[in-house]
């Protein structure tokens, strides 16, 4: 009886305790959702990190710790090449989506008085859509008895179809480029949205055209979604692996259809672990690069 | 200034055309009496549609991933919702590198989250099945619940919750009657959304479910047959419009819910 009563006291005070302490009632919510992103990602990820210290041997694999795997990834030309290229297909993609969504998004913000939200709808709707059948339409469309082709024989401008269109890295970048365009237009959006209309008229009234007014004032202060879009766009692309598949052809591989060929066919995971990583690595010093020289010009034109 | 105007409104609906011609493709050559999706169309027809609904195979990938959607959705969004509450409403220690953690799943590739479920999976035992792919989703779906639900946390006054707890009631009624009504458009705009992009995705799913076929890995599988093209098609362009409608959905709930959400609350 006494025991019980003595419990009760400690947890009511542990309750009172927790009651009051803001932190430990945060983290008590928060609890639940961090066991399952350590659990989901964090402990997955590491696993990953000493796969590609291991070696694939038969069926199994050996233990022995080694840089085998990255000598391999780096060391061979093909996988090299895979490397630049994808990352020259997501920089060609990020730089084109970027560009083309920059006038759309500075119409929404600025061109638009009622309906903005209608054509924010109106441009996300395509990105609910699934991927697979957007990437697949673009198969349709640039194939050799594709929507083009046919169109213009029918029409009877060409008399053999095109074979340039489909199976190269120019088809991969067209179809990432319209599969990816609301991560562009949404950041960019934002952030021209968010600059104060009054700093546009200070331009204006002091003497500025139009022309300088947005290479002074609006595109300096849109610089930080340009660099959210960017960064949006060209970090998932590089492990973009349906686009390459099916419309890249063998000249468009690209280092996702690499892993997971390691994976699958192959069977040697290790290596695919280590191709894994190293193009992470890869993209994130590009990120870093490309993000660091953003900042430094914006910081230059202010 | 006018002209100007003028040019940007003509870019806004050529951009416009350039986002949807493509997809529209899927439901022009859905209804094209003819195997060779090509120019010119050959005439009318919905057996595409019919072959696509005789198909067991595609039935039983739907029903699958109906069931990974749902279940995806409900436990992305409880979680999103916890966590949420937490970072809006308590100082909780570190709670920028949580969140910056949280979203981690958003910058890294499908296939490199994909490969290494996998290989804990494979190390830890536990057999591949529509299970393990909820787990691979619901790592993708969490950064967007939370995204959703604390932007509408944040947007309404905490402090009616304050004076809910003033007046009496506990932390689990406030919750209940306070908290709840008001985070409600959030919350089903959260469900809609994570039921989406789960319903949409495909790498993740390829590695994780061992035998089974969730709906992207049977049109994956179909792909590679040119005359099933025109049933795909079929099925596309039906995805098409019931995802569209599940945004359209979801956006206008999230955006004039705030109205509701008030009255709900002075209603209860």
């Amino acid at each position: 009886m006494r025991v019980k009563v003595a419990m009760g006291g400690v947890t009511a005070r542990l309750a009172r305790f927790y009651r009051r302490s803001e932190g430990a009632r945060g983290l008590a919510l928060l609890s639940p959702t961090m066991i399952i992103m350590v659990a989901a990602l964090a402990a997955p990820l590491a696993l990953l990190t000493l796969y590609s210290f291991w070696t694939q041997a038969g069926y199994g694999v050996d233990t022995t710790l080694t840089l085998a795997q990255y000598a391999d990834s780096l060391g061979r030309p093909t996988y090299r090449a895979l490397f630049y290229r994808s990352i020259e297909i997501s920089a060609a993609v990020t730089l084109i989506t970027v560009l083309l969504a920059y006038p759309m998004a500075y119409f929404v913000a600025f061109g638009v008085e009622k309906s903005k939200f209608i054509w924010l709808i109106l441009l996300t709707i395509p990105f609910w859509t699934s991927y697979l059948l957007r990437i697949f339409a673009w198969k349709l469309i640039l194939g050799y008895n594709g929507v083009i082709n046919s169109g213009l024989m029918s029409l009877g401008l060409i008399h053999a179809p095109l074979e340039f269109l489909l199976y190269n890295p120019f088809a991969v970048v067209v179809a990432l480029a319209h599969a990816w365009a609301p991560f562009a237009i949404l950041p960019i959006y934002v952030s021209l949205e968010k600059i104060d209309r009054s700093l546009l008229e200070a331009a204006s009234d002091l003497g500025d055209g139009p022309v300088r007014r947005f290479l002074r004032v609006t595109l300096p202060l849109s610089l930080p979604g340009v660099i959210g879009a960017a960064v949006l766009i060209f970090v998932p692309t590089t492990g973009d692996y349906v686009t390459p598949a099916l419309v890249g052809g063998s000249g468009g591989v690209m280092i996702a259809n690499v892993i997971e060929e390691q994976f699958d066919k192959v069977g040697n995971w290790p290596l695919g672990a280590a191709l894994a990583i190293a193009s992470m690595a890869a993209v994130g010093i590009a990120t870093l690069l490309f993000t660091g020289a953003m900042r430094a010009a914006a910081r230059r034109i202010h | 200034m006018r002209r100007s105007r003028i040019g940007l409104s003509l870019y806004a609906v050529a951009y416009l055309a350039f986002l949807y011609v493509p997809v529209l493709f899927l439901p022009l050559f859905s209804f094209n009496n003819s195997v060779f999706i090509a120019f010119p169309l050959n005439g009318f027809t919905t057996q595409w549609y019919g072959q696509m609904l005789a198909d067991s195979a595609m039935l039983h990938a739907l029903r699958n991933s109906l069931e990974v959607g749902a279940i995806t959705a409900a436990v992305s969004t409880l979680l999103g919702l916890l966590a949420a509450k937490a970072l809006t409403r308590y100082r909780v220690p570190g709670g920028g590198a949580v969140l910056a953690f949280t979203s981690l799943p958003l910058f890294i590739p499908d296939i490199v989250l994909g490969i290494s479920l996998l290989i804990l999976l494979n190390l830890a035992g536990v057999p591949l099945s529509l299970v393990t792919v909820i787990a691979g989703h619901c790592l993708i779906c969490i950064p967007f619940a939370i995204t959703v639900l604390m932007s509408r946390l944040d947007g309404f006054d905490k402090s009616l919750e304050e004076a809910s707890l003033d007046l009496g009631e506990n932390g689990w009624m406030t919750f209940w009657r306070v908290t709840f009504p008001l985070a409600l458009p959030g919350i089903i705009s959260s469900l809609l959304l994570t039921f989406i992009v789960s319903f949409d995705e495909f790498l993740i799913a390829y590695f994780l479910a061992g035998s089974e076929a969730t709906l992207p890995i049977y049109i994956w599988g179909q792909l590679r047959f040119p005359y099933k093209l025109p049933a795909v098609l079929a099925l596309g362009a039906l995805i098409l419009v019931a995802s569209a409608i599940l945004v359209v959905i979801a956006e206008w709930v999230r955006n004039h819910g705030i109205k509701d959400g008030k009255r709900a609350v002075v209603g209860a």
